[in-house]
């Protein structure tokens, strides 16, 4: 390139710049770069695993259309916000966050660059307009697998593998209690917080002192298979596939699973980019909308019980039945939802509380 | 009892001594790397490429036992690359440590493509007769896996080694000052390969038993950290083996001891918890340590490049 070139193509630079944001960010695209963060290792078999799964579906839907890039066990924190501005700066035209940590560096380098979409996964913050969220109704699934773990349990204890104490993780155990409750009045659930998404050992270390303290069914909102890896070294231990169907697990311990289903999503929105129709939103599809599936429940479990819970799945797919359906209390007693009253969405996304039956503190 | 809930103690110290093996085989080798004056900080790379390779092993042949061979080839394989790059084309130790590393991580995440989701032969536990059946003491001492009681064996042997033999003596003169073991006549860079190596196999081993044991499955990034720890409790030991021990098993132990708690819904805030078991074992290491004659008991020539020479 010459210095005449060099300068014709800042000068028409500048003119597009000047032209505003909003017109440049309409336009539509004949190539677009992807970027992706994720926060454990791809071959987690868990989380990550499925979002690098909807990478995967991008790249085959648009094919030469599409370009696109990754990161690995990238740190919540400082370090995600050097990743995402070394994407930006990379020639990204959208880029996927995809832990509820990188909320705050997801606004902050979104702020710096305005003509690079940003998607955040399963956060609340839209500070500009280039950004976008979008989550998955988790608590849909779980409360399927707290129909089968209530059904399933004979020590009528049911333990809980948290990562932080965060509206997603806390909806989860909820529901999963609730439903679990239900079936059997007589079940408790046992939390344990691992304090990490990814940790296999801890993980497995987790699944181990629920066991030791009587649980026999146990729902895990971590990333990795370990603590179905753990399950199935003590017979009569029932677990799910969390994120992922974890089918390697099957028929037991692993019964059933709840699957984030991104591809659709990914898709769609990589559309929009080169479309030139993308705009900021905030997403939240449960089963209803394909996002969060039901893996196979197995042989391992009777047949009544997968009815049971097939009809649970099928109330809430069908939109008749929502899994935060009063009369509900929180944990201390006070009423939350009354009778026929079913949670609004900014209830669930600031969810911090337990619901009544569940004992033990939320850290704070 | 009361404190502890509904925990039982014997089921605890069982499980602390299950979940401290692969920090005391790694820590333990490094002892011995940093004793013979070679910083190596590619312990958590070495461990994973040991999970990995004594994953594949035990895969393909069907035999735990080969599995471990296996991970502390691997293990020893990966440590040789830094003796080449350190001992004879004196490289920086510090920047071939943290390469090691990120190596490792990478190139086990490539081996182990086609392992994830398979599962690992099972490794039983080491049949001790009578010594299982006793109350209590059977569940805490005598249900374990041959690997747990070989790490003890692991720590003893390095103690009595560093401590008793002519070979010890020599390992941590070249460590304390290579110059004056060169001047003698011992072969420097020789002995610190092999305690590179030595270094490498034992991590190796400690990552094996991860992969094969205590999470019998092979996940990317499956060490999380645990090569980290190993190199901590080296420096807080103050590089003295039995101390060694002790820092893992308080590792461990507080590691096991505050997910229990959780699980049997003890009233103590989870934050203090899930920080104790870092703070506890610095804490209780430092403490043992201050008040000695010396105030660092780290060998002298640690890290400290050599080149015959001088």
């Amino acid at each position: 390139m010459d210095r005449r070139t060099l300068l014709a193509s800042a000068a028409s630079g500048l003119a597009l710049s000047l032209a505003g944001g909003r017109v440049a960010m309409a336009q539509a695209k004949d190539k677009v770069k992807v970027g992706f963060v994720y926060v454990g290792p791809i071959g987690d078999g868990g989380w990550s695993f499925q979002h690098n799964e909807g990478r995967l579906a991008v790249e085959k839907e648009f094919g030469d259309r599409v370009e696109t890039i990754y990161q690995e066990s990238v740190p919540e924190g400082s370090d995600a916000e050097r990743v995402l501005t070394q994407m930006a700066l990379a020639g990204c035209d959208i880029i996927f966050t995809t832990s509820f940590g990188y909320m705050d560096a997801t606004n902050n380098v979104a702020a710096k660059f305005p003509n690079v979409k940003f998607e955040h996964c399963t956060g609340f913050k839209r500070e500009h307009p280039n950004v976008a969220t979008y989550n998955a109704r988790f608590y849909e699934g779980r409360a399927v697998c707290g129909t089968i773990a209530g059904l399933m349990t004979k020590s009528n204890k049911i333990g809980y593998i948290g990562s932080y104490p965060i509206p997603e993780v806390i909806q989860g155990i909820n529901s999963s209690f609730i439903h679990a409750r239900k079936v059997n009045p007589d079940v408790s659930i046992s939390v344990v917080w691992a304090y990490t998404w990814f940790d296999p050992a801890k993980e497995a270390d987790a699944a181990k002192a629920l066991i030791e303290q009587g649980v026999d069914v146990i729902l895990a909102h971590t990333d990795s298979t370990a603590p179905l890896a753990e399950a199935a070294k003590t017979p009569g231990v029932v677990g799910f596939g969390q994120a992922s169907d974890m089918a390697n697990y099957k028929p037991s311990p692993r019964v059933s699973s709840i699957i984030d289903n991104w591809a659709p999503y990914y898709v769609k929105r990589v559309g929009m980019v080169l479309d030139g129709t993308w705009e900021s939103t905030d997403a939240w599809e449960g089963i209803g909308g394909g996002e969060v599936l039901i893996g196979e429940i197995t042989e391992a479990v009777p047949a009544e019980v997968k009815a049971k819970a097939m009809e649970v799945h099928d109330a809430i797919g069908a939109g008749t039945y929502h899994p935060f359906t009063g009369p509900l209390n929180k944990q201390d007693g006070s009423v939350w939802l009354a009778e026929g009253e079913t949670a609004a969405d900014a209830d669930l996304l600031g969810m911090n509380f337990y619901v009544e039956g569940i004992s033990g503190e939320i850290p704070k | 009892m009361d404190l502890l809930g509904g925990i039982n103690p014997a089921v605890l110290v069982a499980s602390l001594m299950m979940a401290s093996v692969p920090i005391i085989l790694a820590a333990i080798g490094e002892l011995v790397v940093e004793k013979s004056g070679v910083l190596n900080l590619g312990v958590e790379g070495m461990m994973i490429i040991g999970a990995i390779c004594g994953f594949a092993v035990a895969v393909e042949t069907g035999s735990p036992l080969l599995g471990f061979v296996g991970g502390a080839l691997g293990g020893a394989a990966l440590s040789l690359i830094f003796a080449l790059l350190t001992q004879v084309l004196m490289a920086n130790q510090v920047a071939t440590g943290l390469a090691l590393t990120l190596f490792g991580l990478g190139l086990s995440s490539l081996l182990g493509q086609s392992y994830v989701g398979v599962k690992p032969p099972p490794t039983g536990r080491l049949d001790l007769g009578p010594l299982s059946d006793i109350p209590g003491l059977g569940t805490m001492l005598f249900r374990h896996d041959a690997m747990v009681y070989l790490s003890i064996a692991a720590v003893a042997a390095v103690w009595f080694v560093l401590r008793h033999t002519r070979t010890g003596l020599v390992l941590r003169a070249v460590g304390e000052n290579h110059e004056a073991a060169h001047a003698l006549g011992y072969h420097v860079v020789r002995i610190r390969v092999l305690a590179i190596l030595f270094g490498g196999a034992m991590a190796g081993l400690g990552g094996a038993y991860l992969s094969l044991i205590r999470v019998p499955q092979w996940t990317d990034g499956i060490t999380a950290g645990a090569g980290w720890i190993a190199l901590a409790i080296v420096v807080f030991a103050s590089w003295r083996p039995w101390r060694v021990l002790l820092g893992a098993y308080l590792f461990g132990g507080i590691t096991v001891l505050q997910l229990n708690l959780q699980a049997a819904g003890a009233r103590i805030p989870v934050q203090y918890l899930s920080m104790s078991p870092y703070l506890i074992t610095i804490l209780v290491l430092v403490i043992m340590s201050a008040d000695r004659r010396r105030s660092t008991a780290a060998p002298a020539s640690l890290g400290k490049t050599f080149h015959a020479s001088r």
